[in-house]
């Protein structure tokens, strides 16, 4: 029955949308009465609900008594942060993050600017040497440093192998063991996943620069050294500043490539803030929280860094 | 002289070349390695030699039935397919209208939406858990594709945007003297021309979700109901880890994603950048 009635609604239906030709203008009006919240309100929404909503419940959880399975026992004061700054481990895992943090990004930036600069030549096979950057940048970041995990294994890895035959080491060593032989492998490894966003970045902003510009620095005899550091360089501070913020807050925040290669350990010997406030999750959720009170405010500053170096600064 | 130049010019390329070719090698060897690993035979694991002594190709056909990551890749099928969805369904109609009605609030819409980007799953972990928690929403699906849509939204929006602004509004304005609601004129002028920056907001949010970990990690507990990025790293915990089925698993979630990637790579960039570069 309702299929029956369907088919001449529809014909109705078609004859208004045409009979409402003139008033086009008339319903465009009436979208722009209702505002612009039908449009944006679900994405205000959806931040609401998974970005805004959880900082509120890392404040609350710090501040809240928590017990075991979960259940709020109302307010508890400072006690958590107390417990957090007493952490031996806290003074640790911040120094280590923030070295972390600055070497990743530092090696990152240099190495890409290289890189950039090498796959902005002209040279046989420059596509093909391009694609194989998108390799280590598809792939899951877990995956990758499983995969490095693997390859420094005691026993089996292809990396000792390869350093015994060409005689860099004199036995097999458990790298991911403990923390002085582990970490120079995972800023290797956390380089080695941010180098292809990196040079890409760098190399749209290098693709930018016109030609001309060059020209006019060769006629008037700079060398090539004196071309890059007077002209490419400056010409590409403003991807060179995006790109520099961006991999800050990611590097600052990595969680898969410690955990994939060392869980943070031994113990949280090798734990950022991010891979500690997990760890601290299992026993103490109150002290986890803190820590991601802490965290997050470095966030912020980032933010506030991101903003300063971004288009924003110049519009607002 | 001439030929002095030329000779010059050609050592130059053969420098970039071999220097080039030889990076692209150093950026293969971790893959290629979970490839050869993922064909060892289980009792060669421990051995130190470069190549196994039996390529056992079998695995890629035993880890189905072996390991849970049937499960697990439909558990990440479902979460990128859904998250890119829902992630399309809220950024579009907030790009289109940010990109043609100047309204009050939109540069701040804007940057909150920016903002997002900068707040990293990892950093709000402990308030996931605790809010999908307290919501009885832990467990499921659907909690990981509304987190990883929300996620996504700002290299959505912000591409979307982009793409929708350089086509010009007077097609739009064209179609709706011809009779055509905006939204009509938003699916029949607009989307086609903004046909890339769709495709590309589909496929870096789809990989986006595909590889994602930490929310899996926090917001799951069954094993079955983990996305394949956990359900690997979870097989590092066994008594004695199979490596070889571990990195066969890794291999079928890489392969489609590198490909995925590989169609929007031009756009890419643009779209991580575009609210930042000056």
């Amino acid at each position: 029955m309702s299929q029956k009635t369907a088919a001449p609604d529809a014909a109705t239906s078609a004859k208004a949308a045409k009979a409402a030709k003139p008033t086009a203008a008339g319903g465009r009006n009436s979208l722009a009465r209702l505002g612009p919240l039908p449009w944006i309100g679900p994405c205000i929404a959806l931040i609401l609900l998974v970005v805004v909503w959880p900082v509120a419940e890392m404040v609350l959880t710090s501040t809240h008594k928590i017990s075991g399975l979960g259940i709020d026992f109302g307010f508890n004061g400072l006690g958590r942060y107390q417990k957090l700054f007493s952490d031996a481990r806290l003074g640790t895992v911040m120094t280590w993050t923030l070295i972390w943090t600055v070497l990743v990004v530092g090696f990152t930036m240099v190495i890409s600017l290289g890189l950039a600069q090498l796959y902005n030549q002209q040279f046989p096979g420059r596509k093909y040497t391009r694609w194989a950057l998108i390799i280590p940048w598809a792939a899951s970041v877990i995956v990758t440093s499983i995969g490095f995990r693997w390859m420094l294994d005691e026993v089996a890895g292809v990396l000792n192998r390869m350093m015994l035959d060409l005689g860099l080491i004199h036995g097999a060593e458990n790298w991911t063991g403990d923390a002085a032989h582990a970490k120079p492998w995972l800023i290797f490894v956390a380089v080695f996943v941010s180098l292809p966003f990196t040079t890409y970045t760098l190399l749209a902003g290098l693709q930018t620069v016109p030609g001309e510009v060059y020209e006019a620095a060769r006629v008037d005899g700079a060398s090539s050294w004196q071309t890059y550091f007077r002209i490419t360089l400056p010409l590409l501070r403003p991807s060179f500043l995006v790109a520099l913020v961006i991999n800050l807050i990611n590097v600052f925040n990595s969680f898969p490539v410690i955990w994939g290669m060392t869980q943070g350990g031994p113990n949280t010997d090798t734990s950022t803030s991010t891979v500690f406030m997990f760890i601290l999750g299992q026993t103490d959720v109150g002290e986890s929280a803190a820590m991601s009170v802490v965290n997050f405010a470095v966030v912020i500053v980032m933010v506030l860094l991101f903003l300063k170096v971004s288009r924003w600064n110049e519009e607002s | 002289m001439l030929i002095q130049g030329r000779f010059k010019e050609l050592s130059r390329k053969t420098v970039f070349a071999v220097l080039a070719w030889g990076l692209a090698a150093f950026f293969l060897a971790p893959y290629l390695e979970m490839v050869i690993t993922a064909v060892r035979p289980a009792n060669e694991l421990r051995d130190n030699g470069y190549l196994p002594k039996h390529f056992q190709w079998g695995n890629f056909v035993d880890v189905w039935s072996q390991t849970t990551i049937g499960q697990n890749l439909q558990v990440s099928l479902l979460v990128a397919g859904g998250a890119t969805l829902l992630t399309l369904l809220v950024a579009l109609p907030a790009a289109y209208y940010t990109a043609r009605i100047r309204f009050r609030g939109r540069k701040i819409f804007l940057l909150l939406v920016l903002v997002t980007q900068m707040f990293q799953p990892a950093a709000l972990q402990v308030g996931l858990a605790r809010e999908f928690t307290s919501l009885g929403m832990m467990d499921s699906d659907l909690t990981l594709i509304i987190a990883n849509a929300a996620f996504n939204l700002a290299f959505a929006v912000w591409i979307l945007s982009a793409y929708i602004s350089s086509i010009p509004a007077e097609l739009e304005e064209a179609a709706m003297i011809d009779g055509t609601s905006r939204v009509g004129a938003l699916f029949k002028v607009t989307l086609p021309l903004a046909l890339p920056g769709v495709v590309t907001c589909v496929i870096f949010t789809f990989i986006t979700a595909w590889n994602e970990f930490i929310m899996g990690l926090i917001l799951i507990n069954t094993p079955s109901k983990q996305p394949l990025t956990v359900g690997i790293d979870s097989m590092i915990g066994a008594y004695n880890p199979q490596w070889n089925f571990m990195f066969a698993a890794s291999v079928v979630a890489i392969i489609p994603v590198v490909i995925l990637f590989a169609s929007i790579e031009r756009h890419v960039v643009s779209g991580l950048t575009a609210g930042s570069v000056k």
